[in-house]
């Protein structure tokens, strides 16, 4: 399944190498990443695929918030349905 | 791929704006669970619910979890259970087997405890709607609502004068806990028959066997995006349209998702902008954005049928189909600014009445004084149920009588239904209207035929 991961928090060293690898060691691909500094806050989002990953999306859920948690970041992983349908008139898919 | 400023704007919407889904609703028709036994009617009632909602909870917490977003209520709505149990004459034991599906499904609520008496009531209708005190007060999760009128049949009085009976009997059934029946007994003209939200939900005739309704939420988010809005009333709506079609579309989405996973027709999204008593999610203080000093001020029924207006033109072309109430809820007690408005004495009751013309659905969730009679309940039905019928759109009365207490004091309903200032109402008597009895007529408007 396609979904986001946003993380935010203040900017510091080893964010992208922490998330990256807690997101390998899920077997989660991540396919596109961008990155940006939003009023004082590192912003970066990560579109990545969860198709190849052995665990239930809510224990995905729970070990990025876990992750989160540890390294002082706000870190959230939703389908990439949500924004779509937020964001975009033109993009309804079956499913999620 | 998105904008960071689009993924930051959904999550921030849903972190500190409140956004989330207040409702899923399944919809499940009893037709095939009448009998003229009362035990099988229970027993083929328990395994039809069961047999469809026993995931309901379950499901709507995935969908939650993967989406980002809170899913509050998981709800079932029923058909009318007057119309179940009138063969069996089982509507009590019929309540026990609704209770123990509440709480074996783990659902917030459970609507259709309802009876549809709009022209006339048959005598086993009278018998049933006498035991709404009974089934309320001895249950927690049931709910019950009732039809008096429509704009093409005109008011039941006979039932309007009924109710206001019962709604007393509920608030002394629940005389220790600040008659909390009453918060679960809706009054209605023109009810709907696919609304996803409590009290007033039931499973209208012409509905499929099973179907999903979802009430969406967000007045937080509406309020968020007016504190940036620093332009004239047309740019005030158009900023209210524009957050109406966001927040719908996640309702949208939350309704196909479910409606897939529960294997029930996807019904309606419901455009409510429905508050609760946390702070920042409020509809008084929407309107408080628009720049009144307080709700209940002169101003506040124009910028409310803004309001309604707007969001329904941004919602309506955010999903299917649009259904249910769809417009902005006004409870007095589940909304922190309408809570304090009224403990100031900016919002009066009759302000409320008048509200209730422009926007859904009526005078809701408002605690009065305990020892207001019948009369004056029925009195006050009567009032709402014509704005109803003669403006064709759905209004409905909830109001608590709170036993023993007086207007100053405050009810405590906890939860989603909040906290309610008692307010003063007029106790001048209706009762000669009332007791006359029989149905008002349909306006010469409904007859369009």
């Amino acid at each position: 399944m396609k979904a986001i991961v946003s993380v935010i928090g203040k900017d510091k060293k080893g964010i992208i190498a922490k998330v990256s690898t807690a997101l390998y060691e899920m077997n989660i691909n991540i396919e596109d990443i961008s990155q940006t500094i939003m009023q004082d806050y590192f912003t970066m989002i990560m579109a990545v695929d969860t198709s190849e990953c052995p665990l239930k999306f809510d224990a995905i859920v729970d070990k990025l918030k876990e992750l989160g948690e540890k390294t002082h970041l706000e870190i959230h992983i939703q389908l990439q349905s949500i924004f779509d349908s937020m964001h975009k008139i033109d993009t309804d898919k079956k499913g999620l | 791929m998105y904008s960071s400023n689009e993924i930051i704007e959904t999550i921030n919407m849903i972190s500190q704006q409140h956004l989330d889904v207040r409702t899923i609703t399944l919809g499940i028709s009893l037709f095939d669970c009448i009998t003229d036994s009362k035990q099988r009617t229970c027993d083929k009632i328990y395994d039809k619910i069961m047999s469809k909602a026993g995931n309901l909870v379950k499901i709507g917490n995935d969908i939650s979890s993967e989406l980002g977003i809170p899913i509050v209520n998981k709800r079932i709505s029923v058909t009318p259970i007057s119309l179940i149990s009138s063969a069996s004459k089982g509507h009590l034991e019929i309540i026990r087997t609704l209770d123990k599906i509440a709480d074996e499904t783990g659902i917030d609520f459970l609507g259709g405890y309802s009876a549809l008496v709009h022209k006339a009531m048959t005598p086993y209708e009278r018998e049933f709607l006498l035991s709404i005190p009974e089934a309320l007060s001895t249950t927690n999760k049931i709910c019950s609502s009732i039809n008096v009128a429509t704009s093409k049949a005109g008011i039941n009085m006979d039932a309007v004068a009924l109710m206001g009976k019962i709604v007393k009997d509920c608030a002394y059934l629940t005389k220790d806990k600040d008659s909390i029946a009453c918060a679960k007994l809706v009054v209605f003209a023109n009810a709907v028959e696919d609304n996803p939200f409590m009290a007033g939900a039931f499973l209208g005739a012409g509905e499929d066997d099973t179907v999903v309704n979802v009430g969406v939420s967000g007045p937080g988010v509406v309020k968020t995006a007016l504190e940036k809005c620093n332009g004239d009333l047309t740019d005030v709506a158009e900023c209210i349209k524009q957050t109406a079609f966001k927040i719908t579309r996640v309702g949208q989405l939350v309704a196909k998702e479910a409606s897939k996973r529960l294997n029930a027709s996807c019904g309606i999204v419901d455009l409510s902008l429905a508050p609760t008593p946390v702070i920042g999610d409020s509809v008084a203080h929407i309107l408080e954005e628009i720049g009144l000093e307080s709700v209940g001020a002169h101003g506040t029924t124009a910028c409310l049928a803004m309001l309604n207006d707007a969001v329904k033109k941004g919602g309506i072309m955010a999903c299917s189909n649009v259904g249910g109430l769809s417009g902005a809820f006004i409870p007095v007690s589940e909304d922190a600014g309408m809570i304090k408005a009224t403990q100031i004495g900016a919002l009066s009751f009759d302000k409320l009445e008048a509200m209730t013309a422009v926007c859904s659905v009526g005078l809701d969730m408002i605690a009065i004084p305990g020892d207001t009679t019948a009369d004056v309940i029925s009195g006050i039905i009567a009032d709402e149920i014509a704005i109803g019928v003669v403006n064709t759109k759905t209004t409905a009365v909830r109001v608590i009588p709170v036993y023993g207490k007086k207007a100053g004091d405050t009810a405590e309903f906890g939860g989603l239904l909040g906290t309610a200032p008692i307010m003063n109402i007029n106790t001048y008597s209706p009762s000669k209207f009332i007791s006359r009895g029989g149905r008002i007529p349909a306006p010469l408007h409904s007859n369009k035929n």
